[in-house]
């Protein structure tokens, strides 16, 4: 089923949640709706599910408006973050509760639920656990039992909220992969809120970026890494070097330092604010070279695949950190120790004017 | 009174740490102490709790079980008893409703004037219970509000049996809803909201899901809320009318009897009530073990990882 909404606003007295967020979710695809704490992601699911009245807007499901449309009509499937099971109900219980409470006309025999609890606990791989308590569950088995529960229904959604959010690292990264195969099997429309971006970028074919209540970008998962929209999706999406300056022409001036940058559309003198990832920046040590920006090494991180150097910004980047990735044999060739002056150089820069989000890339 | 009504969940961790506590030398307090405090606390006790019990037993069976006998079988006593147990068989179904609805709708809606109603249900314990019974008598009599209408419609509600189930009401609401308030508020509106969105419809959900969390405090509730239906004194004395065998419950029976110089009889009957309190008592620890282990179950036993799936 396709959903949609259209100009949704939500307000929680003065605080702004969702701003006339307008957005479509194709069927059969699995969407993540990614952004810090507190950008409105969870009440925008809700709203979709109905637990949360929008002040103005539209959900339409399967182009049918379901503002009128109560949470039990939706046929939506919901994953809470704390799993919400049933504590009194066994496994079994939980999941065909769901079935149990349809009315006496629609409701399956206690065979035909038996059956299906049964499919429904082979697709999580817990069959096994059908008699136990929620308490006697860890934490990655109680999110998946909530996961077949929601499925029990047949419902024609999928939303999650957080999923994993409680979840200790390891486990997370199973499910993530779990997820995606079991949403590869049975296509059903999903959405899953998070404020994880490896997460996101990983499990969704698609990526919704809010921030304040407003869709800031949207695109595949490479799309929004590769060429964000915005400086706010710039920082979010993995680490990332920050320097503000003004144009000069081919250049980038920050302070007395100058940052090559290619000829666009911004106007000499406008303030900007550019990004460069820490692998599309390199060092160069002092002597060699006066492009770039002075920087101070604070400290080398040598135990990856690749080297992590932290930097102190001198001169106009005086009082920034920057974080810089070579590969190993780049640092030994350059003889960086902790203390040296060098200078930094970007491969790429992407640059923004400053308070807007006119974008430009070198 | 109201602080001591609050179900203890947490008792059985509790005792662990203790233990830990005393066996280690680094935390034991020294035997003089230990022995001081206990001591003075067994003391207060034994004078303040256990003599006064053992007391109403003595003084009950001084002229001999005959005697007893006698007076518990007197037909007012009988009718205070009958009495009694009227009362609290209207009052406590009725604390039960309303306490959940109390409850339910403080813990689970966000609505204006909340507060004050959290407040407002306290008011029964923070008033005296002489001046609930007056605020009845204001209303329901002679002089009263509603006086002059009943008395021409032939409704008695003062110095008759509504008015004691009133005022037991009135004495004994906020037992449940207390108790239930902090326990749903803890467990929050997940669960319920998980019953919905799986089709549950408003009663499903409250049959399936919140009453089930909420068994034992509510039972706890019940116990509490019955024990002050059946001992109420002051609120039921000035509404009751004190009429022998019509309009006398078991606690004024026992002060007309003793007011009456037959104190072997007034200890019988008290010793009805100081059972009622023995009962009440088991039946209370019965249920706190039974709640502490239900929430000892819902601790998630960690050993079970997802290694083990």
């Amino acid at each position: 089923m396709s959903i949609q909404v259209k100009d949704i606003c939500k307000q929680f007295g003065d605080f702004v949640a969702l701003d006339k967020v307008s957005l479509d979710f194709p069927t059969g695809e699995l969407v993540a709706l990614l952004g810090p704490s507190g950008c409105g992601k969870t009440t925008l699911l809700r709203i979709i599910a109905g637990l949360e009245q929008a002040d103005s807007g539209q959900v339409l499901l399967d182009g049918d408006d379901a503002s009128g449309t109560h949470v039990r009509e939706r046929q939506v499937g919901f994953v809470f973050q704390h799993y919400a099971l049933f504590r009194h109900m066994t496994v079994f219980d939980n999941v065909a509760f769901g079935m149990r409470m349809k009315p006496r006309p629609q409701r399956p025999s206690e065979k035909q639920i038996r059956a299906k609890v049964h499919d429904l606990l082979k697709l999580v791989q817990l069959d096994w656990l059908a008699d136990r308590f929620p308490a006697q569950l860890s934490g990655g088995q109680r999110q998946r039992i909530a996961l077949a529960r929601a499925l029990a229904v047949e419902p024609r959604v999928l939303l999650l909220d957080e999923p994993f959010g409680a979840l200790d690292a390891k486990v997370r990264k199973e499910l993530r992969r779990w997820l995606r195969n079991l949403h590869d099997e049975l296509h059903i429309t999903s959405i899953f809120v998070t404020h994880d971006q490896e997460e996101a970028l990983e499990v969704a074919d698609r990526v919704v970026l809010m921030n304040q209540g407003h869709v800031e970008q949207i695109g595949t998962p490479e799309e929004v890494y590769r060429q964000p929209a915005t400086p706010f999706v710039y920082g979010f999406l993995g680490s990332v070097n920050l320097f503000r300056g003004r144009i000069d022409g081919e250049t980038v001036r920050v302070g007395e330092d100058v940052l090559p940058h290619e000829a666009n559309e911004l106007e000499h003198g406008a303030e900007v604010v550019a990004f460069a990832r820490p692998h599309e920046l390199d060092v160069v040590p002092d002597a060699h070279s006066d492009a770039g920006v002075a920087a101070r090494i604070t400290r080398i991180l040598a135990f990856g695949v690749t080297a992590r150097v932290e930097l102190d910004g001198l001169n106009g980047a005086g009082g920034q950190h920057f974080e810089v990735e070579l590969t190993r044999e780049r640092v030994a060739h350059l003889n960086l120790v902790e203390g040296q002056s060098v200078r930094l150089v970007p491969s790429r820069l992407k640059v923004f004017e400053r308070n807007g989000t006119t974008g430009a890339s070198a | 009174m109201a602080g001591a009504t609050t179900l203890n969940w947490a008792a059985a961790a509790h005792a662990d740490t203790a233990a830990r506590f005393e066996t280690r030398d680094a935390t034991r307090e020294t035997p003089l102490v230990k022995w001081l405090v206990l001591g003075l606390s067994l003391t207060f006790f034994a004078v303040f709790l256990l003599l006064p019990l053992v007391a109403v037993f003595v003084e009950a069976l001084r002229k001999g079980w005959e005697t007893y006998w006698t007076a518990l079988a007197h037909e007012d006593a009988l009718s205070a008893v009958k009495l009694t147990l009227t009362a609290a068989i209207i009052a406590v179904p009725l604390n039960l409703v309303f306490g959940v609805c109390a409850a339910w709708a403080i813990a689970k809606f966000e609505f204006r004037g909340k507060h004050f109603l959290i407040t407002l249900i306290d008011l029964p314990f923070s008033v005296s219970p002489v001046i609930a019974g007056l605020v009845y008598v204001l209303i329901f009599g002679a002089q009263g509000w509603l006086g002059p209408w009943l008395a021409a419609h032939e409704i008695k509600i003062l110095f008759a049996v509504p008015g004691i189930v009133l005022a037991t009401v009135f004495v004994t609401f906020p037992f449940v809803a207390r108790e239930l308030i902090p326990l749903m508020q803890a467990q929050g509106r997940e669960e319920e909201e998980a019953a919905i969105v799986l089709g549950a419809n408003g009663w499903q959900t409250f049959w399936y899901v919140t009453l089930p969390n909420i068994k034992w405090g509510l039972l706890y509730g019940v116990i509490l809320c019955n024990a002050r239906a059946m001992g109420e004194f002051g609120a039921v004395s000035v509404v009751s009318g004190h009429i022998r065998g019509q309009t006398n419950t078991l606690p004024l029976h026992v002060e007309i009897l003793y007011n009456e110089y037959q104190f072997a009889a007034a200890f019988a009957v008290a010793s009805l009530l100081a059972m009622l309190a023995l009962v009440t008592l088991g039946i209370k620890t019965w249920v706190e073990h039974r709640a502490a282990h239900a929430s000892r179950d819902e601790t998630p036993p960690e050993a079970l990882q997802d290694a083990a799936s």
